[in-house]
């Protein structure tokens, strides 16, 4: 084990997988110098051959990476931005997701789309947005969502080596948060949850971003009000374990979901309907979601940190819950 | 038509291959007519010169991506009639095994990468074929096939773009049928597409697309620049879509008229078929025995390949969930 960056985890994970398998290779705009550092130096030691700047170019950069994995490579693709995304969305949406059913299951598409998203840095709403909610409804991408360094390289390891195209996703302004690493060879299984606290007054499912303030939160519910809260990770949101969430939630009889994606049709309200659906039985409370309201990231700080769920916004939520009166509204 | 330099048993696999597509599209749109198939197909008719003239130099290894009109790319790249027939009809013996249909027949063994719902679609394909191609140095080439449509795609600019800075191995080739759907192409296109490539500094070639041995030649010229690592080739084939933009527009349109009758049937007699058939008739390639005996081969692999598909199971129901992911858990 060894204290690492986010962000140095994840250049690690891509350095290893890019020394084990000479099909893996990286596309992208500057990602020789890399903005956000995870494919910093990577051109050093593989050339550019295998690490290549792309010009500004998404739709062209999304559907090449998508036929040079039907052509046999592994690519890992760098969208920087998460919004860029959407520049390049259609062979994301309307190829990657889609090829291998469409051909009846002829080929596999072993692609990654790397991608930074969230907000929290005053950059506004064309480089704050958090889009897993649309690429968990494409149905044929698996989304990852990791929260700390350990898990970012594992998830990232499990992409490059799957079989499917994956969508990685940094966690914007926290690609410095330190974390303890393994320092063997290892992989994390995508769909499988992580319980990064025990507890059994209420289960609090926290995506990517958001375990952080989550966690500070379970500290200050315990603290304060003696409440001890459950906080699940995800890790992926595609595939789902939903079975964990569940078994949580059968504990508990409680469950809130703090996500960092707008409110309507996010990923806090997929896992409430799969809940309400499953676990309703248990349920002794209405289940809470701590979301973004419908509006785009503002650029002034003190309105961007009064849309994004944090610690206070969680405790208040989680407590309102467990005390039975009014929750604040959802999304704010 | 110059006829020179192209050995007889290849004119006549050409023509055949023509000829095997046409009557394909011919029995899927009678099919279509006839309500046995619900899907609404694009046919190629009038448009076989280019896909065979080009296919016609390539092997397994190559690539190709097409259009919705995509039938004729399939077969043109040694796609099985019989596997084709059988996705049309939705059955699970289709090469795409009834998950794809009409606008998405692939055959990624043969290198067809497929035919593409979205226009302009295969044009990123390729483009990600032809870097894989390049790395491996396996004198592979990609080619994407698109319609004048396609090319007020942006994705056009950043393929030409790329290619020519990366020198990559791909022969981008635009059959302009003079038909954006229901536009009139010159409504809808500024400039001659083929100049496009100009300005990257892409070799470019407008050819005659009804006549096959023209587009043979352009398209040997720009395949062998891409294999032997000179870049990309935008190949401007001129033809004319003599069929509608899909088989299902008279319901839709509810009579309603895009372009006269008298101009379809002016440019019917530049069949591209009926040239090929006649200049090889005239240069005592093709006496009416051999033709005679083409139509009939060609006659039994259509009604055989129907008879298989129409004997064919439905796919069963848990393809829905086999074929999104591929082995999920690493």
């Amino acid at each position: 084990m060894a204290k690492k960056r986010l962000i140095q985890a994840i250049r690690e994970g891509l350095v290893e997988e890019m020394r084990r398998n000479p099909k893996v290779i990286v596309l992208g705009e500057d990602v020789e110098i890399s903005i956000s550092g995870d494919t910093r130096g990577l051109v050093e030691e593989f050339g550019r051959t295998r690490v290549r700047n792309m010009p500004i170019s998404e739709t062209l950069l999304t559907g090449m990476t998508v036929g040079a994995a039907i052509a046999g490579y592994r690519p890992v693709t760098h969208m920087m931005f998460a919004n860029f995304m959407y520049t390049g969305f259609d062979s994301i949406a309307n190829q990657a997701a889609k090829l291998r059913f469409m051909t009846g299951g002829q080929v596999s598409i072993p692609a990654t789309f790397i991608a930074t998203y969230g907000g929290g840095r005053s950059i506004a709403a064309h480089h704050s947005d958090t889009p897993y909610p649309l690429l968990m409804n494409l149905g044929g991408i698996n989304v990852c969502v990791p929260s700390n360094a350990a898990d970012a390289k594992g998830l990232l390891k499990s992409c490059i080596r799957g079989s499917n195209p994956c969508v990685f996703l940094e966690p914007g302004g926290r690609g410095g948060d330190m974390g303890e690493v393994p320092d063997d060879d290892y992989v994390i299984p995508l769909g499988q949850a992580a319980i990064k606290r025990e507890g059994k007054d209420v289960t609090i499912v926290a995506i990517g971003t958001m375990v952080k303030p989550t966690l500070s939160a379970a500290t200050i519910l315990f603290d304060e009000h003696g409440i001890l809260a459950e906080v699940i990770d995800p890790r992926t949101l595609v595939p789902l374990d939903e079975a964990t969430i569940l078994a949580s939630v059968s504990k508990t009889g409680r469950l809130v979901i703090v996500d960092e994606s707008r409110d309507r049709c996010s990923a806090a309200s997929h896992i409430s309907a799969v809940i309400a659906d499953r676990g309703f039985r248990h349920l002794d409370r209405p289940i809470k979601r701590v979301t973004v309201p419908d509006v785009a990231m503002p650029y002034a700080p003190a309105l961007e940190r009064a849309v994004l769920p944090d610690a206070d916004k969680i405790v208040q939520c989680v407590y309102a819950l467990l005390q039975g009166g009014d929750t604040p509204q959802k999304g704010t | 038509m110059n006829l020179e330099g192209i050995p007889e048993q290849r004119r006549l696999a050409m023509l055949e291959r023509m000829l095997l597509i046409r009557r394909v599209e011919e029995r899927l749109g009678d099919d279509f007519r006839a309500g046995r198939l619900i899907a609404g197909v694009h046919l190629y008719i009038g448009q076989e010169a280019v896909g065979v003239g080009v296919c016609d130099h390539l092997n397994d290894r190559d690539w190709i991506a097409s259009t919705h009109r995509g039938h004729g790319h399939f077969l043109a790249k040694g796609g099985s009639p019989e596997s084709l027939i059988a996705e049309i009809y939705a059955k699970q013996t289709g090469v795409c095994k009834g998950m794809g249909g009409t606008m998405h027949v692939a055959d990624f063994s043969k290198g067809i990468m497929g035919a593409n719902g979205i226009v302009g679609g295969g044009i990123s394909l390729i483009a990600g074929a032809a870097l894989a191609a390049s790395m491996d140095q396996s004198g592979a080439v990609g080619v994407a096939f698109f319609g004048d449509g396609a090319a007020a795609q942006g994705v056009l600019s950043e393929a030409l773009n790329l290619t020519a800075l990366w020198k990559l191995p791909m022969v981008m080739v635009c059959e302009n049928n003079e038909w954006s759907e229901f536009s009139p192409a010159h409504t809808v296109t500024a400039g001659r597409i083929s100049e496009r490539a100009t300005p990257y500094g892409v070799a470019s070639v407008e050819v005659d697309g009804n006549d096959v041995e023209a587009v043979w030649g352009v398209a040997r010229e720009a395949i062998e620049r891409a294999r032997s690592g000179r870049g990309p080739t935008l190949i401007e084939a001129m033809t004319y879509r003599l069929c509608g933009h899909v088989e299902a527009e008279s319901g839709f349109l509810a009579g309603a008229k895009y372009r006269p009758d008298e101009e379809v049937a002016r440019r019917r007699e530049r069949d591209p078929l009926d040239l090929y058939r006649n200049a090889l008739r005239d240069t005592g390639n093709l006496d009416e025995s051999k033709w005679v005996e083409m139509q009939r081969r060609v006659a039994e692999v259509v009604s055989e390949s129907v008879k298989a598909a129409e004997a064919a199971p439905d796919p069963p129901l848990s393809q829905i969930q086999d074929y999104m992911f591929h082995n999920q858990m690493p």
